[in-house]
């Protein structure tokens, strides 16, 4: 083989790699992509049921219902303008409390109450997340300094 | 008093790393020693501030000075003592006073092991550092002073986060920086090579021992970071592809791969400027994580800094080092000219193989870290959205396999021309072993996911891989057992070290496979006396009390584990309550067996006289950390290699030959 024909096949075996891993990636953020919605987008959106997204804002107070067999739990999610049900099997967070700031990803059921596979809270009593924080700004609930305790 | 000395010894560091920085270089740009002289003694005295610096810190946790601002929102005094210590680094500020001493650690290891290097390239090395410690000094000083005084002192300071009051991750940190900051060796190395214009066998002598030294810091860092959210969550997932893990994995691939295509430019004297590139990227990537953890761009479970000069300041410094570095390379690298030639089937071919598919790997996972960041930016934050594990499954994974399924062939190839059909005969034997172990676990599992089996089969593979690669060195069961073993002595320590490693990777493999496809999972709610059975195993929860800890609440839950019906072992899990600052923390109780982990959680209670509870049963899950404490291991086994050792005798450089290899980096370059 010459110098010439193995630095074609070097080339090309990169190329064909490159390719690969480019398919893979543009394939990948197709389909494994997970949005972020405030109540408030979702109400103007029409999503179709099944699809994977994140939800963030507040547990409304007084909202959290468990059922008879203690691990699955209802709560809705609000940004203060809308509301959104959720229903959720597992054990919550540590920091899941009414009116803190949570993070759920799943998908809306046929029901229309959004299935959650994971929720998530911050680990931090002060600290909002930063979705929800901006999800309150957006639905022009957010009260500033107010809502950041002092740290 | 000892605060102002800290803050005072914190300036003339910077002012001794100002002086390293710029003398030395002008010295080996003229050829004068005198002022090259100036780095051994400058990297020397900046590590004695840096260290007194340091010191002031620890001192002012340890009494609890709550007159500077750090201690007084991130410590107590009803905190144990190790946290205590470790809240030094256990926040923003404390934990950059910690990367630049480690960084100055590094450098005074090259001013003092050093002696036998060229004067110049030495000079060259101790001045980068100098750059990158000036950088980091500057943010330090002018963004996150750790001295910074509040007036008036509060009385009692606000805690360390729970989550943080960790034996496991008191020492997370200062392995994952050794990682981090390890890596900015290669970098100096790399970009000193640069300036000289030349890299030989004598040059990648010098950057192996330190990539390898870092690489195992980084691993155990990065495994004390899972294994710590493995139990600390409650979640019983170790691993989350959240950014901040992704920020220290990039630089751990890019490391791997750097230390493999050492390998090549030391035996070899070929891939140069592709291992200069690497050296680049894999620091550059340490960079990147730095900025990720420290400016909390992205949304992350354990982002604890959120400061948007902080990472301005860090954006703008890692551009200047990865662009100005970048540029240089751009400019130098030509004038590298590579030597050995190689077929595409070699020794040589499969290391250039497994870089690429490393490389590449890297590359998909940063896409997937900074993808979020860069659709928020686009659409002027109207567009959020998430890369979770779906992403790095559809991606990472199909890069990953091909690379782990090809490691047994690589060691067992002949330098510059290899055997193909000769290397798989001899790895018939594993490849028996990996059939067997994908009948065996598809028979075991009585069916479940086909591509678990093959996962089984593919950990085994590699187990295998490994194991005939020392046999075949000392002709185990060839050779009398005698003589075996007068071989076993007389091989490297390297090639044993590396054994370990690639056997590790295998066992971590198995572990993965298993305790993601097989994890039995029970979510109740439990009255004392009520089991639950999970796998072969059944929990009898024998009710919950409070319990007082140091500084905390706990409620302490007690199951009473029986496998077929005798006593198996007592779990005692913990729901803590922690009053400064006020947070809710899960201690779950662990107990880990080979065949796999039992793992029980206790939640709120609910009710009266009932508690949720999860209990999993984890197979393999303990072969996870076994597989990367050997592979940390192997690492240090081949660091203590004669070769390795730090300015080994130079051996004669091989006679250089035209440049073959540029083809490969060309193609590669990202």
């Amino acid at each position: 083989m010459t110098r010439k024909q193995r630095r074609l096949l070097t080339i090309t075996a990169a190329m064909i790699l490159l390719g690969a891993a480019a398919a893979l990636v543009l394939f990948a953020l197709r389909d494994t992509l997970v949005f972020f919605y405030t109540p408030s987008e979702l109400a103007s959106k029409q999503l179709p049921p099944g699809r994977t997204f994140r939800i963030g804002g507040l547990v409304s107070e007084g909202s959290v219902r468990r059922s008879a067999d203690g691990v699955s739990v209802t709560f809705s999610v609000t940004d203060l303008t809308a509301s959104l049900p959720v229903r959720y099997r597992g054990l919550l967070p540590d920091m899941f409390r009414e009116g803190q700031g949570v993070v759920a990803e799943g998908a809306l059921g046929e029901d229309g109450v959004f299935t959650a596979t994971q929720v998530l809270a911050k680990h931090d009593e002060n600290y909002m997340p930063a979705e929800v924080a901006e999800a309150l700004k957006k639905s022009g609930q957010w009260k500033g300094g107010a809502m950041e305790k002092a740290k | 008093m000892i605060a102002e000395l800290g803050h005072f010894a914190l300036t003339l560091a910077l002012m001794l790393a100002l002086a390293q920085a710029i003398a030395p270089l002008i010295g080996a740009a003229r050829g004068e020693a005198r002022l090259m002289a100036v780095a051994r003694p400058a990297a020397l005295g900046q590590l004695i501030f840096l260290l007194i610096a340091f010191a002031a810190l620890t001192y002012s946790f340890v009494v609890s000075d709550f007159s500077l601002s750090v201690v007084a929102t991130n410590s107590h005094t009803a905190k144990p003592m190790l946290y205590k210590i470790a809240g030094v680094w256990g926040n923003h500020e404390g934990s950059l006073l910690l990367w630049v001493v480690i960084l100055a650690l590094f450098g005074a290891a090259v001013a003092l092991f050093g002696g036998n290097l060229p004067q110049a390239l030495q000079a060259r090395v101790l001045s980068v550092q100098a750059m990158i410690a000036v950088g980091f000094l500057l943010f330090t000083l002018l963004t996150s002073n750790p001295f910074a005084r509040l007036i008036p002192p509060p009385l009692e300071g606000n805690g360390l986060n729970p989550l943080l009051q960790d034996p496991g991750l008191a020492f997370h940190p200062p392995f994952l920086y050794l990682g981090y900051v390890g890596f900015s060796m290669a970098f100096s190395f790399a970009v000193a090579a640069l300036i000289e214009g030349r890299v030989d066998a004598a040059w990648a002598r010098w950057v192996r021992p330190w990539t390898l030294a870092a690489w195992c810091f980084l691993t155990i860092g990065i495994a004390m970071g899972s294994w710590w959210a493995y139990y600390e969550l409650g979640w019983g997932g170790w691993w989350f592809w959240d950014p901040v893990e992704n920020a220290s994995f990039m630089p751990w691939l890019a490391g791997t791969a750097l230390l493999h295509s050492a390998i090549v430019v030391e035996r070899r004297d070929a891939l140069k400027s592709w291992t200069i590139l690497l050296a680049i990227l894999t620091f550059s990537l340490s960079l990147l994580g730095t900025f990720i953890v420290r400016s909390g761009v992205l949304t992350s479970v354990h982002a604890f800094a959120t400061d948007p000069a902080r990472g301005v300041y860090i954006l703008a410094f890692l551009c200047l080092v990865v662009g100005g570095s970048l540029m240089l390379y751009a400019v130098r690298a030509p004038v590298m000219k590579g030597g050995g030639l190689f077929a595409p089937i070699s020794r040589e071919a499969a290391l250039v193989l497994n870089n690429w598919l490393l490389a590449t790997a890297c590359a998909t996972v940063l896409l997937g870290t900074l993808y979020p960041l860069f659709v928020d930016a686009i659409s002027g934050g109207e567009t959020k959205l998430t890369v979770g594990p779906p992403y790095y499954n559809a991606t990472f994974a199909p890069l990953m396999i091909p690379l782990l399924l090809l490691m047994p062939l690589g060691p067992l190839m002949a330098w510059k021309r290899g055997d193909l059909p000769g290397v798989l005969a001899r790895l018939r034997f594993a490849f028996g072993l990996a059939v067997m172990g994908t009948l065996a676990a598809w028979y075991v599992m009585r069916g479940g996911p086909v591509l678990a089996a093959f996962g089984i089969g593919l950990g085994v593979w590699m187990i295998g891989g490994a194991l005939t690669d020392g046999a075949e060195r000392v002709k185990l069961f060839r050779a009398s057992a005698r003589i075996s073993w007068e071989r076993a002595k007389g091989v490297p320590r390297a090639s044993w070290g590396a054994m370990m490693a690639h056997g590790g990777m295998g066992i971590v493999v198995l572990g993965i496979t298993a305790s993601t496809a097989w994890t039995t999972e029970k979510i109740t709610l439990m009255r004392p006396g009520e089991s639950v059975t999970v796998g072969a195993y059944t929990y009898r929860f024998d009710g919950a009390e409070q319990a007082p800890g140091p500084n905390y609440m706990a409620l302490r839950g007690h199951f009473e584990v029986t496998r077929n019906g005798e006593h198996f072992v007592s779990l005692s899990p913990e729901s803590r309550t922690y009053p400064t600052p006020p947070m809710d923390t899960t201690e779950a109780a662990i107990y880990p067996t080979l065949a796999g982990d039992l793992f029980a959680v206790i939640g709120d209670p609910l009710g009266e006289n009932q508690w949720s509870t999860r209990l999993y049963f984890r197979p393999l899950q303990a072969w996870i950390w076994a597989g990367v404490i050997l592979m940390a291991l192997g690492g240090a086994i081949s660091l203590s290699d004669r070769r390795h050792r730090v300015g080994a005798p130079r051996r004669a450089a091989p006679v250089s030959s035209p440049p073959i290899s540029i083809a490969g980096q060309v193609a590669i370059s990202p």
